[in-house]
């Protein structure tokens, strides 16, 4: 008897595992969301949630290419706002996105710890040898924005090192392990002091858009959430994160 | 049949062995050739390689000695010690990155003497990678030298301190004899566990094709836009690790088990 039972209780915990996989979120909506909308995107999920109560928004902040892959993979999602259009193009190419709008602008600056210990003032001064330079690799968006600005400059830079993602860029000048690095204005924003942002003109022909699209099959909330971020009160959240107007 | 061992057991098989036949189904056979010619990937296959091996190399030289202290001396704070050691197999290998900046980084602890004594720092080195590879790695191999000193006889040991060796020449002669087998097993799983890692290495060394970028490291990145790239990689990884394990079992651990 004891036997059975414990066989059975085996076989119901698979069971238990297997049903974990698919919760349902009909009464709520996921949000898929490039990591640099991290800060905005939870202050607008509360407004969302206020104005809409009873709903509940849920995210998922990460790497806008990741974030693509687990979409056409299936992942539950209603909304997927990406870091750029390609990643969005996965996604649309699926067959699984409405028609994306472009909702902000993100632009690349030259991070450096307080005490700029490399002394840097401009792009150029990344390509001496004595600077080390940390760099989004460039399969992630702002790796391939930073390419774009050095290819616009006619700059080649060897960095120390080619971050998985945008964050992590950030974090070695945090650390101080990199004298700079090349990441996004509102990245700059969002660290709060631990670094300090030099814009450099460069940047303007590296422009990041931001697409965001409701996907198949999402509940009416998804729409009503696009419209969030694009209305007025919206672009003052992006903005003020240091975001740009398309 | 016991059932009640065998069904678990076949279950368990299948759930460690599906994904990896995910990735053969999955595996773009035709283009196979031509991405494996890549110099990319030849490279991050060499250094992963010789990094794991360095790793390895290095956990045996300071891992043996710290297992012996744990098995066959007593001090006060050993039970701790010993929890502490265990430490790198519960901490996510990215937060052990981190730590690893703030102790042996530019500005970290011992890393800011490195470099204002002698100009070196590691991070973004391969001296960088084996180090974040030894830190996530050296626990596999004391817990199993551990283990294999506390169950081999302390008789042999004793009997060679009556006859008047040292210490030190009972441990080169008698005790590392007996727990070679235990040693080897640890050493690979040492070694296993380094060539897979990734959050530790990613974070401390950072990641440079030829420098820092490991295997693990290319897979994840091939992940962002090419996954085709990334299964072949995996696979990649995956045929070596298991040919180089089969072959050391068979020769070593498996004769001596």
């Amino acid at each position: 008897m004891l036997k059975r039972l414990s066989l059975i209780a085996a076989v119901a915990s698979m069971f238990a595992v297997a049903a974990c996989g698919s919760s349902s979120t009909e009464s709520g909506l996921t949000v898929f969301a490039a990591a640099s909308l991290t800060e905005t995107f939870t202050e607008l999920g509360k407004r969302f949630e206020a104005a809409h109560p009873g709903t509940k928004v849920t995210f998922n902040f990460g790497s806008s290419s990741t974030l693509a892959q687990q979409i056409v993979q299936g992942a539950p999602a209603g909304v997927f706002a990406a870091a750029s259009p390609a990643t969005m193009k996965t996604v649309a190419d699926a067959g699984l996105a409405g028609t994306p709008t472009v909702f902000v602008q993100n632009k690349l600056e030259i991070a450096v710890p307080p005490d700029n210990p490399a002394e840097v003032e401009n792009l150029k001064d990344l390509t001496d040898p004595r600077v080390k330079v940390a760099l989004c690799a460039e399969q992630v968006p702002c790796g391939a924005a930073a390419a774009k600005a050095l290819g616009a400059a006619g700059l080649t830079v060897t960095p120390v090192t080619l971050e998985q993602d945008v964050k992590a860029t950030l974090t070695k000048v945090e650390l101080g392990e990199v004298d700079a690095a090349l990441v996004y204005k509102t990245d700059v924003i969002a660290s709060g002091g631990k670094v300090t942002g030099i814009p450099f003109p460069e940047a303007d022909q590296a422009v990041n858009d931001y697409p965001i699209a409701t996907l198949k099959d999402a509940p009416d909330l998804a729409r009503r959430f696009v419209e969030l971020v694009l209305s007025q009160q919206g672009r003052d959240v992006l903005t003020k994160a240091g975001f740009e107007a398309p | 049949m016991p059932w009640l061992l065998v069904v678990p057991a076949v279950l368990g098989m299948a759930f460690l062995v599906l994904p990896l036949a995910g990735l053969l189904v999955r595996a773009p056979w035709s283009t196979l050739p031509w991405r494996l010619s890549e110099p990319q990937v030849l490279e991050a296959l060499r250094l992963s390689l010789v990094t794991a091996s360095m790793a390895t190399a290095v956990c045996l030289v300071l891992g043996v000695p710290l297992a012996w202290l744990l098995a066959r001396t007593d001090f006060p704070g050993r039970r701790l010690l010993r929890a502490l050691v265990t430490v790198p197999l519960v901490l996510p290998p990215v937060v052990g990155g981190v730590a690893l900046l703030l102790v042996l980084g530019r500005r970290g602890l011992i890393g800011q003497w490195l470099e204002s004594a002698f100009g070196f720092s590691l991070p973004f080195t391969t001296a960088g990678v084996v180090v974040a590879e030894a830190f996530v790695a050296m626990p596999f191999l004391v817990i199993a030298v551990e283990g294999a000193l506390r169950a081999a006889d302390v008789r042999y040991e004793e009997a060679a301190a009556t006859l008047g060796a040292s210490r030190f020449t009972v441990f080169r002669r008698v005790t590392l004899p007996l727990v070679a087998p235990g040693v080897l097993a640890g050493a690979v799983l040492c070694w296993a566990r380094a060539l897979g890692e990734f959050g530790a290495t990613i974070t401390f060394a950072g990641n440079f094709p030829g420098r820092t970028q490991t295997m693990p490291l290319a897979v994840y990145l091939a992940l962002e836009t090419e996954p085709e790239a990334a299964i072949v990689l995996s696979l990649v990884l995956l045929a070596v690790s298991v040919v180089i394990l089969v072959a050391l079992r068979d020769r070593w651990v498996g004769a001596a088990a």
